[in-house]
Parts: C-alpha cells; structure tokens; sequence
C-alpha cells in the first residue's frame, strides 16, 4: 500500500535501496498519522480535491503539471507530489534553511513560499546540482571538506553555498559567513562548511 | 499547518485593492511574515490576495525631484545590494542588509517589512492579549526582556521592522493606495501608537495597501546610518538599534533624526536628542549628552532594562561614527 503512494520517480525494484526504505518509512508515517486522526507534524494533509488548482512548477529544467491547494508550500509540493525529497521540512517558519532552494537563482525558504507563488519560476533543489549520477562542485567540496555530521542540514547548506556562489563567486570568510547565515546546523559544523564553500569556489567553474 | 484558503493574484493595481476591500482578505507581498502568521492562526483570512502579480509595484527608480521612488514589492536584498541607495541613503541600505537572513531578504518586500506584525511572544503564542482583543497584556507581569521601553501602554510590543526606522530617519513618505484612488503621507504617520488604537501597528484601512516609498532627493552634507544590536550575530530581530539621518552646514549639525528600533511599539523619534544635537559640532561632549537624552524618558519592565543602556551605547557609538573627518 505504501509503495502506491510513493513519488512518481519509480525507484528500481530489485532490491530496497537506502533511500526507498527512507521514503517507505515517510509515507507510513504520513498514514498513520491520518488513519489515527491524529494532528498531522507538518503539512501532509491530503487533499480535497474540489479546492484543487493547475500549476506548473519548472523544477531543475523540468516542466511539472500539478494541481495544488493554495496552502500548500513549495517545500510540501517538492516533497510530497513530485517526490524531491532534498528540501528538508525543518523548523517550518524560516528559521533553519533546511527547506532551501534557489528560485530564479536566489535562495529562499521553500516552507515560506506557497506554491502557487512559484508560478512563472525556475526552480532548483539539491537534486538539479548533480551532474548526471556525479556531484555538483559543491556538493563534493561539502564531502571533501567534511562539512556534515548528521546531514539534515546539508541540502539547504548546499544549496544557499550555490547561491551565494553564483552571487560572489569568491567570497571572503566574512561574505561566506554573512551569505550562509540563514541556515543552521545541528551538529556545528560550521567551520567545516565555511572550508567547503571556499574549496567549492576555487573547483567551480 | 496552513487551514484552507483561496487564493487569488490580480495583475492590476485596481483588481488588487478591489479585492482586498472584500471582507476576508489579506494581501500577500514576500509572504515571509504571513506564512508564520497564518500558520500560527495570528491572522485568519479566508481569501490570500498576492500581490506579486503586480510588476509596477517593483523596482527602484529616481525620481523627477532628484530622489528614489522604491516600489514597495522591491525585494530586502534589492534595497540592500542598489548602488545609489548604498551611497546616499546609507542608513537603509544598512537596514535592509542587517534585516533577517539571505533568504529572507531574497523574498521580504520593503513595503511588507513596515506591515510586518510584531514578533511579541505573546502576541504569536496561544495568549488572547490586548492586540488580539482579549484583556490583559501579558508582557506586562511575564517574561518581558525582549519588549519595549518606550511608548508602552496597553502593550509592550517592538515594532520589529529595521528598514522602517531607518526609512523615517530619512524623511521618506509612503504612497498608500485604495479603491478610489491614491495618497501620499510621511512614513512617521504610518505607524499607530498602541495608547490611540491597540490592535492594529500602522494606518492602513481593509483594501489599502502601501505601493511605493518615496525619499526625497538628498541634500550633499548628508550622512545617516543604522546599526542594530541583536542577540545572535548571525540574524535576529534588533533588541535595540538606531538610524541617524544628519544634515551638516560645515562641521556642525543643521538637522538631526534619529529614530529608535527594537525599543518602542513604532519607529521611535528621539526628539529630545535631535533637538540637543542641531547646530551643535559633533565633540565628544556633545555626543555622549545626546546619546543620554536619547534614553531619559525610557520607562523600563522587570526584565529589559539593559536596553538602556545598549541604547545609550548604539546611539554614542553610531553618532561617533558619523562625525566628519
């Protein structure tokens, strides 16, 4: 039942990977949750599909035939209907920046933007910086440089050291420090992650 | 999460305040401070007007009279990063770069961040205080380090907002429009003292929303700043900042605002202290008298007297920082 519910990216089927088990896991909860009528933790209402409007959401290149409700969040559409998972729900008020993704090549806290908002937008998650099955320059330098524990964070690390990169290509430790202050990290790492954006700006091209 | 709403988003200025005219309505600009509002149930609309459809409403541009005309859909991190307004109206650019996080700045709009509600915990936590029209406002006997010092009655909010201080230091007025038309008024109007009207921080009426700030053309001897003191360097609200606007005549002061945040329920003018402060050369003595004056009639809660003296301290240290070589 629970496979049926998962995002539309089909994973491959022999064998459970790491991260359909992950995804397997989320949509029990989800489930639960609603079976037990229980308040839902984030915002996986389901819909009522009377209150339903078309949307097209370009995502890393991809063009996205939706219907949404109004209330619903970037982060919850990325998350729950187009199964891009990267974006993290975090504190859910634009305080963490785990939920971070570039629109039009800007960070910005997706569980602050309705989707509905995205309208007319590119939109680029952690998922769209990868080259193909490889890394993007900044992705690898957070691995290289070390700069997770617990890796919640990392996709919003990664993705606001992207945006501040194609804003100031070479940054100083105070620009970095300035440029990445809209996320948080757990674990501190913060060292480490000053360290991979300027390791990611001397390997990006 | 978010309870249902419509939604709807006009491409005109005159769609838009029709719209918001109906009862129900809320307008959206970034949205940064009505997701939480909504989320939180602080406000309760049935229908979200956005107002980013709306491409006038954007951008900054000079004006016939030598001044800028900043629209108010104009992102924080466009304020922050324009040229012109970094070199002659220094003291918003400061405010709108020291205004939350990069993302934040990324969506926030300039006209939304003086609309913005106030960050009392109080007022965004499950208590009916005063501003929500309940009896009591709970600041008063609670926990109250991070409310206001000035101006407090009824409610001890702080207007949350930098670029508005720095805006009023500035001298900027605000065009305000609604279904019959348009009107313009000084920025340091736009603010309601909560001893004239509790439950609501600025002047604007169902279906009015502000389009553009206007800053009058800068005369050459100006100079302004803002700097704010926060809790957590990274990014915070201001536990107490200050915008100067001086005007000299040579080495002394002709005309001085100076305009308190995080300290007061509005943009606070610290009329005594730019009184003490015109015609005067900028010595040591001066300043440290001025930046007294600036916090003798503050009037203190159990827990936030410290903002005393950061005031003190801010204002001392801004003004040192403006004097002319």
């Amino acid at each position: 039942m629970e496979e049926r519910r998962a995002e539309p990216h089909d994973g491959n089927t022999d064998g459970v990977s790491r991260r359909d088990f992950l995804r397997t896991i989320g949509v029990g909860t989800l489930e639960a949750a609603v079976l037990s009528a229980a308040p839902l933790p984030s915002e996986g209402a389901p819909a009522h599909t009377g209150d339903l409007v078309p949307l097209v959401l370009t995502v890393n290149g991809r063009r996205n035939a939706l219907e949404v409700e109004p209330r619903w969040t970037l982060l919850y559409v990325l998350r729950e209907k187009l199964g891009l998972t990267g974006a993290k729900p975090g504190c859910e008020r634009g305080e963490c920046g785990a939920c971070t993704v570039l629109i039009d090549g800007k960070p910005r806290y997706s569980c602050l933007t309705l989707a509905l908002e995205a309208d007319g937008h590119e939109i680029t998650t952690v998922e769209g910086l990868m080259q193909g099955e490889k890394l993007g320059q900044v992705q690898e330098a957070f691995v290289q440089e070390d700069a997770f524990q617990c890796g919640f964070c990392t996709p919003g690390q990664v993705i606001s050291a992207e945006g501040l990169l194609r804003k100031t290509p070479h940054p100083g430790v105070a620009e970095i420090r300035h440029g990445m202050s809209g996320n948080l990290c757990r674990c501190g790492a913060y060292d480490h992650i000053v360290k991979a954006v300027q390791h990611a700006s001397e390997i990006r091209k | 999460m978010i309870p249902k709403i419509a939604y709807a988003r006009p491409h005109s200025l005159k769609e838009a305040v029709k719209e918001l005219s109906a009862p129900g309505t809320i307008a959206h600009a970034g949205g940064t401070d009505l997701l939480g509002c909504l989320r939180d149930g602080i406000v309760t609309p049935e229908k979200v007007i956005s107002l980013s459809g709306l491409s006038d409403l954007k951008g900054i541009a000079r004006t016939g009279d030598g001044g800028l005309r900043i629209g108010a859909l104009t992102t924080l991190a466009e304020v922050a990063d324009d040229h012109v307004i970094n070199e002659q109206f220094t003291a918003l650019a400061e405010a709108a770069a020291s205004a939350a996080s990069p993302q934040l700045r990324n969506q926030g709009t300039l006209g939304g961040n003086l609309c913005q509600r106030p960050r009392c915990w109080y007022f965004r936590g499950e208590f009916h205080c005063r501003r929500k029209g309940g009896e009591i406002c709970f600041a008063m006997n609670g926990r109250n380090e991070f409310h206001c010092i000035f101006g407090g009655q009824n409610c001890f909010i702080v207007h949350p907002s930098d670029s508005a201080p720095a805006l009023v230091a500035l001298e900027a007025r605000v065009r305000i429009a609604n279904s019959r038309g348009t009107r313009t008024i000084p920025l340091d109007s736009f603010f309601v003292d909560p001893a004239k009207d509790v439950t609501r921080e600025n002047i604007l009426r169902p279906g009015e929303i502000i389009t553009e700030i206007l800053l009058p053309a800068p005369v050459t001897q100006m100079r302004s700043s803002y700097r704010k003191a926060r809790a957590r360097g990274a990014w915070d609200f201001a536990l107490s900042g200050v915008a100067i606007g001086l005007r000299f005549n040579g080495k002394r002061v002709d005309q001085a605002r100076i305009v308190l945040s995080g300290v007061a329920p509005i943009p606070w003018r610290a009329v005594e202290t730019e009184q003490a402060l015109a015609g005067k050369i900028l010595d040591g003595e001066t300043v440290a008298r001025a930046a007294e004056s600036a916090v003798r009639s503050a009037e203190p809660l159990s827990d936030n007297a410290y903002k005393i003296h950061l005031t003190q301290g801010i204002v001392h240290e801004s003004l040192m920082a403006l004097r002319p070589e």
